[in-house]
């Protein structure tokens, strides 16, 4: 390629383009034609750059000047201005809430420098789309050292020392998976790369994918390699189609170049790959319902041992590992396990990658080395809560997970420490919560995914999580009774021990967590009839404070089912009894008055109709202190 | 294509290689060519493509070729500022594709600053 002097490096992950990047990267080229730059100037479309919440964004190379946010609009502008003339424009750069000043480079946002990158090594920097561009970033460098150099119980034994453990949520330790499954003697073996995520607000895997999905072929077929398979499959989740058009580009590519196939590189190692498209079930995630699902079975899960290791898919040896974990293998292979194993902390190793979503001011996609605490996470990468609200749980684990407190800010992130706390690290879905967060309601919103996504074979997972999402809607709706606590907690142990799979043994997580660090706000909603957070709408009222009210009629107009009573000068009242708490006129009441109030736990004011507004009295101008010279 | 052997996948991976070298963010040295209305008027778009000539012929890869607003002296436009790590930075003006690509030559890679079309050394000091 001939010589450039700007790289546009545009984010084309699933975030960005909901947001338009595919109409940016018309408009830029577009740009760059009318301007002549087509020769100096070049435009990539990479994958997921990880900082969603600022899409569409890209990156200008080679200063690294970051812009979010980007609108088609803006871009005759920055093209003219900063591609053409060379002067940045800091009106599209990012600038954290609350600051004024814009950070130009992306090297100076606290959003990307505390990250590691390892596994997302390549993100922004490849078009997941070319080979070359892979090849470039020493891709298929450790296939090809793992092929001429090491026999695949050196390839085994260099992930063992790695500590490299599974990072679709259990832990377990690679090296010894694909151990076991070298070990077994029955043939064919095979390789299956599960790409099933399902945890609400988690999308690390889909990211990898569509960012760089010749990682994971090439990981896939090292794992291949170590315990001796000749063929894969890789199971993706139809829902993520962006993501299965990139790997199977990248496929197509790998077997074209001879990287998959027969005979690969004329090493007479021979391996293939297909993708396996799953339709939506949760419960595939589970390794024993994911082989039934290929096998063409309903998925359900089968009680375990034997390990898919010895009894996989088509009751062949099967090894099956997470999108992370694959990702991670060849750069273990290619800078060594002693350099690999000195990242994080005793028994976690590497980094890992969250999903960092809810109530925080920098949503996105990081990596970070095991051990950070929650705190770096939460203040420094994701740059606090909106608003300045109170951090109250962050919940990890997606729904098999916890929920962890404020008390425990300080805690490192490892799959120990986690544990320890009653939650886990799952797949690496994490959910910021703020004040305005109800526990009850968000172990509620998760017992009612896990209780839809159950698959029916055990009773304690099929009914015990009925049974669940009954007393918990029961507690929000205020007729909980002495005696659920107790209930919850008793049959939460009962499911955990009694179901077969990861599905029933960790869904009672988040009640249990929540029942373990917010038990006040269930005594709260069970004795007092109090919502604290006031989210649970039987809990809660709406009231506009007489005293505040200015009779501005906007609450009257906007609300939708016209419990609202208003006229000129006169204070406005809520008909309690028409009133849906659909809070519209929380929402729409203005700042400088905020005369809607959400009541909980106490009696509604009773307001008359027909009481005249207090005008409120604009403030005497202070008067203007006369300078002394 | 055919299937690829290690020796071609080697020189695939190096040939990859040369185009990417903007991501790779190590650099000894940058050129700015100054692109205010007034250099670009002054053809300041064909120095642009001078230097970036010569920085393909020669397979340099660590220096950076990139554009700034007017530099203030428009009577002496196209001009270009030439930075090389820990060196004062060389200014030099009325430049034609020509002494391009002499600088170039002489400059970037000889690491001698070509005194004939320089018009100064170092900054101006800030506030």
């Amino acid at each position: 390629m001939a010589a450039r002097r700007i790289e546009l490096m545009l984010c084309t992950g699933t975030g960005c383009v909901a947001g338009g990047a595919f109409r940016i990267k018309q408009a830029l080229e577009e740009e760059i034609a009318r301007h002549g730059l087509p020769d100096e100037v070049s435009l990539v479309a990479t994958g997921c750059n990880g900082f969603c919440g600022q899409g569409p964004l890209l990156v200008a190379l080679p200063e690294k000047i970051f812009y979010g946010w980007l609108k088609t609009e803006d871009i005759p502008f920055l093209v003219q201005e900063h591609f053409l003339k060379g002067r940045p424009v800091q009106k599209l750069m990012f600038t954290p809430p609350e600051k004024k000043e814009p950070i130009p480079l992306l090297g100076d946002i606290p959003f990307f420098n505390k990250q590691m990158l390892l596994v997302l090594r390549n993100k922004g920097l490849i078009d997941p789309e070319k080979i070359e561009d892979y090849l470039a970033r020493d891709g298929y460098a450790a296939l090809e050292k793992v092929l001429t150099s090491m026999s695949p119980e050196d390839v085994i034994e260099e992930i063992t020392k790695s500590g490299l453990r599974g990072r679709g949520g259990a832990g377990f330790p690679t090296g010894v998976k694909w151990k076991v499954c070298r070990n077994e003697l029955k043939t064919p073996k095979y390789v299956i790369c599960n790409c099933d995520e399902g945890d609400p607000g988690a999308y690390m895997d889909r990211s990898v994918f569509e960012s760089d999905p010749h990682a994971v072929i090439e990981g896939q077929t090292i794992a291949g390699y170590a315990i001796g398979a000749a063929h894969g499959y890789i199971y993706v989740r139809s829902e993520y189609p962006l993501a299965i058009k990139r790997m199977q580009i990248a496929l197509d590519q790998a077997q074209e170049y001879g990287l998959l196939g027969e005979n690969i590189l004329g090493t007479g190692f021979s391996f293939d790959l297909e993708i396996r498209e799953g339709s939506g079930a949760f419960v595939c995630g589970e390794e024993t319902s994911l082989i039934h699902s290929i096998e063409g079975k309903s998925p359900e899960p089968r009680q375990r041992p034997p390990f898919p290791a010895q009894v996989g898919i088509w009751g062949c040896p099967t090894v099956i590992n997470n999108v992370e974990t694959l990702a991670n293998v060849p750069i273990i292979v290619t800078r060594g396990a002693e350099w690999y194993s000195q990242i994080g902390t005793a028994t976690s190793k590497g980094t890992k990658i969250f999903s960092l979503v809810g109530k925080i001011n920098n949503t996105g996609l990081i990596e970070v080395p095991m051990g950070i605490t929650l705190r770096e996470i939460v203040y420094e990468i994701g740059g606090g809560i909106p608003g300045n609200k109170q951090f109250k749980a962050v919940q990890t684990g997606g729904p098999s997970g916890g929920c962890i407190p404020n008390s425990l800010i300080d805690l490192p992130i490892d799959y120990e420490s986690l544990k320890e706390v009653g939650s886990m690290m799952g797949s690496g879905g994490m959910i910021v919560m703020d004040e305005d967060t109800c526990m009850v309601d968000v172990s509620k919103f998760f017992i009612q995914f896990t209780n839809d996504e159950s698959c029916g074979k055990c009773t304690v997972c099929r009914d015990g999580s009925d049974a669940l999402l009954e007393v918990l809607t029961r507690i929000t709706e205020g007729q909980g009774m002495s005696g659920d606590m107790e209930f919850l907690e008793e049959l939460g142990l009962a499911i955990k021990d009694g179901s077969m799979c990861g599905l029933g043994q960790t869904l009672p997580n988040p009640v249990l967590s929540t029942l373990k660090y917010f038990r006040d706000e269930y005594e709260a909603h069970i004795t007092e009839k109090r919502c604290p957070a006031k989210v649970c709408k039987n809990l809660i009222a709406y009231w506009i404070d007489p005293q505040l009210c200015q009779a501005c009629l906007i609450c009257h107009r906007e609300c939708p089912a016209e419990s609202i009573y208003g006229e000129k000068q006169m204070v406005h009242v809520i008909d309690q009894n028409k009133c849906t708490k659909c809070g519209t006129c929380l929402d729409v009441c203005p700042p400088r008055f905020s005369a809607v109030k959400k009541l909980s736990g106490e009696p509604v004011p009773a307001v008359e109709r027909g009481i005249k507004v207090e005008r409120k009295k604009k403030p005497a101008r202070p008067e203007q202190e006369k300078v002394q010279v | 294509m055919a299937k690829l052997t290690l020796d071609e996948l080697r020189k695939k991976r190096a040939e990859a290689q040369k185009g990417i070298y903007l991501r790779e963010g190590e650099f000894r040295g940058k050129i700015i060519v100054h692109m205010g209305t007034c250099g670009i008027a002054a053809g300041a778009r064909g120095i642009v493509a001078a230097f970036l000539e010569e920085l393909e012929r020669s397979g340099t890869k660590d220096i950076m070729v990139t554009t700034s607003g007017c530099a203030g002296l428009c009577s002496k436009e196209p001009m270009a500022t030439v930075e090389m790590l820990n060196t004062p930075p060389v200014k030099y003006g009325e430049l034609t594709p020509d002494k391009a690509r002499n600088i170039f030559k002489e400059h970037i890679v000889g690491g001698t600053a070509v005194a004939a079309y320089a018009l100064g050394m170092g900054s101006e000091r800030g506030a």
